[in-house]
């Protein structure tokens, strides 16, 4: 009963949270130099990580995918397969999780450590608006680098699920690409992608909201960096179940 | 020494607090707290530990939010005050925190111009010049490069002092300013907060429970105790006071 009650007045504060977050947003000030920086920490530097992930995506894919194909001698289905898989899931969760995991982590921690050693409260002392320097400029960087980064991890699964391929029957990347991109649209790229601002918007939101309440020293730090990660990855699942039925029924061809 | 302040004189209160309380659930921090300080003035707040006085600072620039009564800060009323007013009124207070609260991020020199940074039109150099001139004023300059982890104890004291000046703030609000400094650090954090007050006119709230402190730098001495101002006058009546607590509070400390 106090679990259920405490979790209901966790989920109320995250939406007044959310509003707040939506009107700052959209009123002066806006910090741009702040949000360049941010966009940097959660996109470049996220590159590398997300690139990794995803090429291993694309090498595993290639290999469980011929496998399978063969069976049922589809094999020249394999290419459509491969660019399907990435640039309608694998490559938007790789990266949303990818990021969970950096930069959620990264946010909740520092948030929750400039809470607990006042320095949040100095901001607000020196008339600066805490709130849009730290919070908005965060979710805002995400929300814009998540589709960026995603195109990017495309591109790697799919050029390295194609080296993958290469190294065990020869295909030239081009007929590799002209097969694998005959059937997609842009109705199948543009959701796809866009649709990981959303699980950029969660990613910030959530780690900024556990860090801004942190209390309780360097454990509640600790508390909040693990808390950000796991409920964004989380909710980052559980909304990619509704974006991709959303998307199928209104985009449906 | 400085010349003593006339309470009465200097027409509207720099600050006017009345009936001021404030509760953490059922515990009551704060009940019924009326004081009032003067332009120019510097008014030492005593009291126990745990005791609500760095509440009472908070307070008084919105950092918390008070459950009844009133505080007028420089003739406007607090209560009730958000967004963009209440930043106004936070530019004329400046506030020097506890354990300093220095953005460990950045070096001396920028905690320094972090407040001008995002208040005036100011150019990097300008504002770089600024915040090496308020180091001068708290002989800090030489370690103006330095990242605040390097720092003392009694350093970071300094700079926090120097950055809550950045903004020539009207008021200045001390928390426990010469808290775990040895005495000889002490001494040299009272001189400071006397040279401030008698460069810049301002008046001050300084909170501590150091009764020397309180000699060195009060014009005027407030005790409290259970959330009540038990004793409100001069150092000297403090010293001379019948009443079992207030002597017991001055022979101990």
């Amino acid at each position: 009963m106090a679990r259920l009650r405490s979790f209901l007045e966790w989920m109320g504060e995250l939406g007044g949270f959310t509003v707040r977050l939506v009107r700052a947003t959209f009123s002066p000030p806006h910090h741009l130099r702040e949000l360049l920086e941010q966009m940097h920490e959660v996109g470049t530097r996220s590159l590398p990580l997300v690139v990794l992930a995803s090429a291993a995506t694309g090498v595993v894919l290639s290999l469980q995918m011929r496998d399978s194909l063969l069976r049922f001698g589809a094999k020249s289905l394999l290419p459509v397969v491969i660019v399907m898989t990435i640039i309608k899931e694998s490559g938007p969760i790789i990266t949303a999780l990818v990021v969970c995991g950096r930069v959620g982590a990264g946010i909740g921690a520092q948030l929750g450590s400039m809470k607990v050693t006042e320095q949040i409260d100095a901001i607000e002392a020196s008339a600066v608006d805490s709130f849009k320097l730290l919070v908005v400029t965060r979710v805002a960087a995400c929300v814009l680098m998540l589709p960026l980064l995603t195109i990017v991890a495309d591109f790697s699964g799919i050029m390295v699920g194609w080296l993958a391929n290469n190294l065990i029957e020869n295909v030239a990347l081009i007929p590799f690409l002209t097969d694998g991109f005959k059937q997609v649209t842009f109705g199948d790229l543009l959701p796809a992608t866009l649709r990981t601002a959303i699980f950029g918007f969660i990613i910030g939101l959530i780690g900024c909201f556990q860090g801004m309440r942190t209390t309780g020293g360097t454990e509640g730090v600790a508390r909040s960096a693990t808390s950000a990660v796991v409920l964004s990855s989380l909710f980052v699942i559980v909304a990619d179940v509704w974006l991709v039925r959303l998307i199928q029924i209104v985009f449906r061809s | 020494m400085t010349p003593a302040t006339d309470p009465t004189g200097g027409g509207d209160p720099a600050i006017q607090i009345t009936d001021l309380c404030k509760a953490f659930g059922s515990r009551t921090i704060l009940d019924g707290v009326t004081l009032q300080i003067s332009p120019g003035e510097t008014l030492v707040v005593l009291g126990r530990s745990g005791t609500g006085k760095s509440v009472l600072l908070r307070l008084l620039i919105g950092l918390q939010t008070h459950d009844s009564g009133s505080i007028q800060v420089l003739g406007q009323e607090l209560t009730g005050l958000v967004g963009a007013p209440l930043y106004e009124l936070r530019r004329q207070v400046g506030f020097v925190f506890q354990n300093s609260a220095l953005y460990d991020s950045m070096t001396v020199v920028d905690n320094v111009a972090f407040p001008l940074k995002y208040q005036n039109r100011m150019s990097a150099v300008e504002r770089r010049e600024r915040a090496m001139a308020l180091l001068t004023q708290v002989g800090m300059e030489a370690s103006a490069e330095q990242m605040p982890a390097d720092l003392s104890g009694g350093m970071k004291k300094r700079v926090g002092l120097a950055r809550a000046l950045a903004l020539e703030p009207a008021i200045m609000l001390y928390d426990e300013p010469t808290a775990g400094l040895d005495p000889i650090t002490s001494a040299e954090i009272n001189e400071l907060i006397l040279k401030l007050k008698q460069d810049r006119a301002m008046s001050s709230i300084v909170v501590t429970h150091e009764i020397h402190s309180a000699q060195a730098i009060a014009d005027r001495v407030a005790l409290l105790n259970q959330g009540r101002i038990i004793f409100d006058g001069s150092f000297e009546a403090l010293k001379h006071s019948e009443d079992p607590f207030v002597a017991r509070f001055v022979q101990t400390g």
